[in-house]
């Protein structure tokens, strides 16, 4: 699963672009419970998963072919 | 004829060009909210900020705030511009245009826009100090 990244979550992931190996589909919580796995400060920062450019539900599936990714607390304006 | 207009450039943001968009011939109200760069932040000197955009997603942001606010105060049109890349002291940021028949729905219109966008667009400002830079949070 490809996983973009922003902001301080491609600091914390060293990434701009996340290529997981991960089962699909996949329930957006479970995605979570993984990436917490690979990426601990994810967790303690705080995010929301963004799928096809909207904000995700937790009970929402992500396939392989979805654009996911990664939204850090937002500090525009 | 389109009531929004949403734009993210890494040039100049033009505040004539977004007022000019918005202005209406059956609206007396134009509301207009610029951003601009300071040059301190909680006591430090900031000498600028770099901000990075989720693009795609961000329109499409910007736009259903737009909606949002033409839905909820009847306003007329909305434009909503942000800057991308390094922006320094005294740059806009962000320009929010809102035009409508009274003022007071522009006025809560503008408010709301400006709101909204800080807490859901996916947009994050990198913060350049003397000594170093980070990301900054709303939700540090």
């Amino acid at each position: 699963m490809r996983i973009l990244c922003f902001g301080i979550a491609k600091d914390i992931t060293g990434e701009k672009e996340l290529d997981l190996e991960l089962e699909t589909p996949m329930r957006v919580d479970n995605l979570r419970v993984a990436l917490a796995e690979r990426y601990r400060d994810l967790d303690r920062l705080g995010y929301m998963l963004a799928v096809n450019e909207k904000y995700a539900q937790d009970d929402e599936l992500v396939r392989s072919e979805d654009e996911v990714a990664i939204i850090p607390p937002v500090s525009g304006g | 004829m389109e009531h929004i207009w949403v734009h993210i450039s890494d040039r100049s943001l033009s505040l004539d060009e977004a007022y000019d968009f918005v202005l209406d011939e059956s609206c007396g109200g134009n509301c207009l909210f610029i951003g601009t760069a300071r040059n301190q932040n909680q006591g430090e000197t900031v000498t600028h900020l770099d901000f990075e955009t989720y693009e795609k997603m961000a329109l499409s942001e910007m736009r259903g705030i737009a909606e949002e606010c033409i839905q909820r105060f009847g306003v007329r049109k909305v434009a909503i511009l942000h800057r991308s890349g390094e922006v320094r002291q005294k740059e806009k940021a962000v320009i929010i245009a809102v035009s409508g028949v009274h003022r007071a729905e522009c006025f809560d219109a503008c408010r709301h826009a400006i709101d909204r966008l800080k807490e859901r667009v996916p947009i994050w400002k990198k913060e350049f100090l003397l000594d170093g830079s980070h990301w900054v949070s709303e939700r540090p």
